[in-house]
């Protein structure tokens, strides 16, 4: 994101967005397109994903909309609110590993992004323990990266891109290392988290089941360069839960977006 | 290592903390029993090769001289391993920081690491005051590892940690400070861990150096000096507390490494977990 892609904010027209890409594309320095061009705006409070195989450039959009790298032509606009909900930061990323700093405990890996913020002490502990408290692992403050399970580090990863309350979480293939139940009951907490929080979530992931059990819109993106194939509302009830993981509405979405899925790989070698 | 606490003790396993230290004292005094029958069955001379028993009653009975003088050398080797932490962490903070730097000056801390050690003290000798002298040598020798470990160190920061300091505006000291350091501790311990050992050989070549030109005061010059006076017994004596010396520095060292890793690095963390 460029300084110019921030200031145009209010420029835009925003209102009501949280991200709004405008053709943009993703050129690698060695000449691979990655990206694009791609036109996406995603609603305030919105959960989307974004569908597609490994290499398809879901990743690469994500670490545009982040700020990580520069979008090689097109604009990336990300809506900040100062001061409105209290937050230090608008965007919370969690990656596919849980990128903890080994050498410190989960206090301080959820702390980090307070601390490089310099926030003052009594403040920041109150936010790292409501963070915890979040994810429901408050009885593990002083542990280590090392000491805990798969699941359990994704939960202080996603804790400290929650500690700065960001008005965005973006979320890269999270859970796509972790054994299935754990999966699941990750899936239902990050649901739970969303209906209480109310953040903008844009979800990465490879897998048709999860897209469609988590998100209000899926996008299914092409081979590279990664572009727009088709895109879903997903209509179901709300609270979703293991009901909606064995209903045939669930089923119905999966078969469609499937569907999509399986044309914009046509030609493309596994 | 023996983790269950359940399983039956095993007498014949090998792997028994007792035998694997029993063991290697058996050798040691099989090794020492066999020398000193050697040395007595025939009538070898103290000159030309002395009982380990002899040895040892000379380290007792020249204490006083001895021991002054490890206090030299240890003395020596400590400062130049201090310069050499400071001097090789830093720089390659400052490399870390700029590539141009990195660019100028990295091939000359190769080039002083390759040069032989031997070969620049008597150099050093005829422009420094000897007790400097020494302490260049034992930093010269102990400083490249220490570089080139903090070195690889800071630049094996995992990349999303990395993505993660970018992403809330870190700024570079923050950086510094809470990911490639901590990152890069376990390099720089290694380094560390090397370079004790090596500045106490560096302080003992520069001490040999200055011994034959007739001046010093530390082990390796006793031992020089023991041997134009064929005090042969003496000069194992030496030898021996200088090995010493050694073993312990590095223990010393590793015990430090274990103590700051312990918590979360791989090397540190024992079979249990």
């Amino acid at each position: 994101m460029t300084e110019d892609a921030s200031l145009s904010d209010s420029a835009a027209g925003m209102t009501g967005l949280a991200v709004r890409l405008n053709g943009v594309t993703k050129t690698y320095d060695s000449g691979v397109a990655a990206l694009g061009p791609l036109d996406l705006d995603v609603r305030r409070g919105e959960f989307l994903s974004l569908l597609g195989p490994s290499g398809c450039g879901k990743s690469t959009a994500l670490r545009l909309i982040a700020g990580l790298a520069a979008p090689t032509s097109g604009s990336v606009d990300v809506a900040r609110q100062p001061n409105e909900t209290g937050g230090t930061h608008a965007i919370g990323f969690v990656f596919q590993e849980p990128t903890l700093m080994p050498w410190a405990n989960v206090a301080a890996n959820v702390r980090l992004p307070l601390e490089l913020a310099n926030m003052p002490a009594a403040e920041a502990d109150r936010r790292v323990t409501a963070a915890l408290a979040q994810v429901g692992l408050v009885e593990f403050v002083h542990s280590y990266p090392r000491e805990l399970s798969g699941g359990m580090k994704m939960r202080v990863s996603l804790a400290r891109a929650l500690v700065t309350d960001p008005e965005i979480l973006l979320m890269d293939e999270p859970f796509a290392a972790l054994d299935e139940i754990t999966r699941f009951r990750l899936n239902n907490d990050l649901l739970a988290l969303w209906r209480d929080l109310r953040k903008t979530v844009i979800f990465v992931t490879h897998s048709v089941f999860e897209s469609v059990y988590l998100s209000q819109r899926v996008i299914v993106m092409s081979a590279r360069p990664g572009r727009i194939a088709a895109e879903f509302r997903i209509d179901a009830a709300e609270p979703r839960g293991e009901d909606f993981r064995t209903s045939a509405d669930y089923a119905g979405f999966c078969r469609q977006v499937s569907a999509a899925l399986a044309p914009a790989y046509e030609g493309q070698r596994a | 290592m023996n983790t269950s606490p359940a399983a039956p003790p095993r007498s014949r396993s090998g792997q028994s903390p007792p035998l694997r230290i029993l063991l290697p004292i058996l050798v040691l005094a099989m090794g020492l029993v066999a020398w000193e029958l050697v040395v007595r069955l025939n009538d070898i001379p103290p000159y030309v090769l002395p009982g380990p028993g002899l040895i040892l009653r000379t380290l007792v009975a020249d204490w006083g001289v001895l021991s002054e003088s490890l206090l030299v050398t240890l003395v020596t080797t400590l400062e130049g391993f201090v310069c050499a932490a400071v001097g090789g962490i830093a720089l390659a903070l400052l490399f870390n920081q700029s590539r141009l730097l990195e660019y100028s000056l990295f091939p000359y801390a190769v080039v002083l690491q390759v040069a032989p050690v031997i070969a620049i003290a008597p150099l050093l000798l005829i422009y420094l005051p000897q007790q400097t002298a020494v302490v260049v040598c034992a930093f010269i020798v102990a400083f490249f590892p220490v570089l080139s470990n903090t070195a690889l160190g800071l630049n094996s920061v995992d990349r999303n940690l990395a993505g993660l300091f970018q992403l809330y505006h870190a700024s570079p000291m923050q950086t510094l400070r809470y990911l490639k350091l901590p990152a890069a501790l376990p390099h720089i311990l290694g380094g560390l861990r090397i370079a004790g050992g090596l500045s106490l050989i560096g302080a003992v070549v520069a001490e040999i150096a200055a011994g034959s030109a007739g001046a010093g005061s530390g082990l390796a010059y006793r031992i020089a000096e023991s041997g134009y006076r064929l005090n042969i017994p003496r000069m194992f004596a030496a030898l021996l507390l200088l090995s010493a010396a050694g073993i312990v520095i590095y223990g010393l060292l590793a015990l430090v490494s274990h103590l700051v890793l312990r918590r979360w690095h791989e090397s540190a963390l024992g079979k249990e977990s």
